[in-house]
């Protein structure tokens, strides 16, 4: 039986509560993902989507509900914990690419591991450039961040995204700022690393031909999930 | 970045501060700056003060022993008298220090006295030709007098050897009487006899007043002529260390018959001037300290603005709230250390330029130049710690930061 990454139960998100600007964005939201799952969420602007995306990568608290990454409940974790699981386990891909532009190619990818163990090692820099060869970017490994193209920038997050080995990658609609050529390009290179590393993925777009190559397709309306 | 031993937040501040350079440039020129105007001050107000010390402390002893006041005190009246209590004060005269070898021997036995010599002062005419002149005349035993006093480093004409026969005279009093070296002069005291003395040596004190009224003589010479065989009437002390000499002062006085006053007590004027300068210098660092902190302060804000998108990044990666705190503070520690190396390199350039330039009318230096590592080392230190604290306020600002909002900014 294929082992549990996400689950879901009745999740709901509530900004402001109690003032008069309440808004609920979730409501009652129960979603499954198993590992190496590639699930396209869909819906439009305002729907609750990228609310969904930081709720399930522990970047935003749930109002009421229950979320659970592999198995283990993240209610009972306080800011610290939530942290350490979220560095671990999860791995992001942003839509406007969010290179760090003080560093190149290869050091943005080395970013999670070197904030996770502190300092950095020869293993990091080896891992760093073995994604960096992975998404094909070997001859710009070394370019500041900001110099590269979009496509490549987006490249780039996607091998910083996996740097730290991750159960889950959330991509926030990642194609969603380049041409069709490279918004192609990067939804295939993020295709074989699921392949490849039995990632399951949670891509967030506004495109149908991509969703469509997605194992399932998810649509948010209003704050729920459209069966 | 390859493997090192730099720790991320050192890494991730180090290039933030190089990725604003422009930014850091300015705000490491404006640390620089203040720090160099503390190190400048700091530094010179020590030299003019060492200056000034050096100059008393070779012009003059460090406790200076003299008989007590002569007090009159009220005759008490018989029974069923009263009294009327006006009681006039008794003019003073000169008197020698009663059983002084006794307290010269005791000064000995004290282990923080260096040096002692008993001197006879008193006022005197010096006679030439013609010309007369009230002088101030010293009776010194040479061997004791000049490890206190050190006339021969005042000497102009001639040389500070005062045999039986000799006077040394400040240059002034000699141009007055019209002496030369070799020549002899008469000098009478109040109750005494003239006697005739050759000049040896003429001296420069550096003060027109004291080079027209000040006369040396041999310590046996000035007991004749002042007319007080075997007295003294003052006792010259050094001391090991010259902040002391009040308290040493009080204990020489609590334990012998003589009044005894420290180079502290005679040139209070100074000590007020110097604790006046130190207040304002210290009131002009502690406000170049407070505006150089608002500027880092300022600088650092700002950068958490620019910033915001990658600490959100980075907290989404799993970066704690104290990692990006420590990013923030090694910032500001180390814009406030770099300019306080930058700024205490221009303070000491500053100030030997300004030793170089500013003489005195003589041509010799205004102030020493004292630059002392410790005052570096402090400044170094202070400024950092400065730096700490100002960036305290922008560190937990960035530490506090929603990632979520941080991203979407």
């Amino acid at each position: 039986m294929p082992e549990e990454i996400l689950r879901l139960e009745r999740v709901c998100k509530t900004y402001n509560v109690g003032l008069p600007t309440e808004a609920q964005v979730l409501h009652d939201i129960d979603l499954k993902l198993e590992r190496g799952e590639f699930l396209a969420l869909m819906g439009p602007s305002g729907s609750g989507k990228s609310t969904l995306l930081n709720v399930v990568g522990l970047l935003d608290r749930p109002t009421s509900g229950r979320l659970l990454i592999k198995g283990e409940d993240t209610a009972a974790l306080d800011d610290a914990g939530l942290t350490r699981l979220r560095g671990h386990t999860i791995g992001f891909v942003f839509q406007y690419h969010l290179l760090i532009s003080a560093f190149t190619a290869t050091e943005n990818v080395m970013m999670p591991m070197l904030v996770d163990r502190g300092f950095p090692n020869a293993e990091m820099v080896a891992r760093a450039e073995e994604l960096i060869d992975l998404v094909g970017l070997a001859k710009v490994k070394d370019n500041p961040a900001l110099s590269m193209s979009g496509g490549q920038q987006q490249r780039v997050a996607v091998a910083r995204a996996l740097a730290m080995n991750p159960d889950l990658v959330l991509a926030d609609e990642p194609t969603g700022n380049l041409d069709s050529r490279s918004a192609d390009s990067v939804f295939e290179l993020m295709r074989d690393v699921n392949r490849k590393t039995g990632a399951s993925f949670l891509l967030v777009t506004h495109n149908l031909d991509l969703a469509k190559r997605c194992d399932r397709i998810i649509e948010v309306v209003d704050g729920r999930i459209q069966t | 970045m390859t493997a090192g031993w730099l720790p991320f937040e050192w890494i991730a501040a180090v290039r933030f501060l190089r990725e604003g350079r422009l930014q850091t440039l300015f705000i490491v020129g404006g640390i620089s700056i203040g720090v160099a105007v503390i190190v400048f001050m700091s530094a010179m107000l020590l030299g003019l003060e060492a200056n000034f010390i050096n100059r008393v402390l070779t012009s003059q002893s460090h406790i200076q022993l003299i008989p007590p006041d002569q007090v009159a005190r009220p005759l008490r009246g018989g029974g069923g008298e009263y009294e009327d209590a006006v009681v006039q004060r008794p003019s003073q005269r000169i008197l020698s220090i009663d059983q002084w070898s006794t307290v010269v021997a005791r000064l000995h036995a004290m282990p923080e006295v260096t040096a002692v010599s008993p001197t006879m002062s008193g006022s005197a005419l010096a006679i030439r030709g013609q010309a007369s002149r009230a002088i101030t005349l010293t009776g010194i035993d040479p061997a004791s007098y000049f490890k206190i006093v050190h006339i021969p480093d005042y000497l102009v004409a001639g040389n500070a050897k005062v045999g039986s026969e000799d006077i040394v005279l400040g240059v002034e009093l000699a141009k007055n009487l019209g002496a030369s070296l070799g020549d002899k002069i008469n000098v009478q005291a109040a109750s005494g006899a003239p006697t005739a003395l050759r000049v040896t040596g003429l001296l420069d004190f550096g003060n027109k007043g004291v080079n027209q009224r000040n006369a040396y003589v041999a310590l046996r010479t000035a007991q004749a002529l002042i007319g007080m065989i075997g007295g003294v009437t003052t006792i010259e002390t050094t001391i090991s260390d010259i902040y002391a000499a009040e308290t040493v002062a009080r204990r020489i006085q609590a334990s012998n018959n003589v009044e005894a006053d420290s180079w502290i007590a005679t040139n209070a004027q100074f000590f007020t001037a110097v604790q006046a300068q130190e207040t304002s210098n210290s009131l002009i660092r502690l406000f170049v300290a407070v505006s150089v902190a608002f500027g880092i302060a300022a600088v650092l804000a700002v950068s958490v603005i620019q910033r915001s998108k990658d600490i959100g990044i980075l907290r989404a990666f799993g970066a704690t709230r104290g990692q990006i705190q420590r990013v923030f503070l090694i910032q500001g520690a180390l814009l406030a250390f770099v300019g306080s190396l930058i700024g205490s390199a221009l303070g000491a350039g500053a100030l030997v330029y300004w030793h170089a330039v500013a003489r005195q009318t003589n041509g010799s230096e205004l102030f020493p130049l004292i630059l002392e590592r410790q005052l570096f080392v402090y400044t170094a230190v202070l400024a950092t710690l400065t730096g700490l604290v100002a960036a305290l306020a922008p560190a937990l600002r960035a530490a506090r930061l929603d990632p979520v909002e941080a991203i979407r900014a």
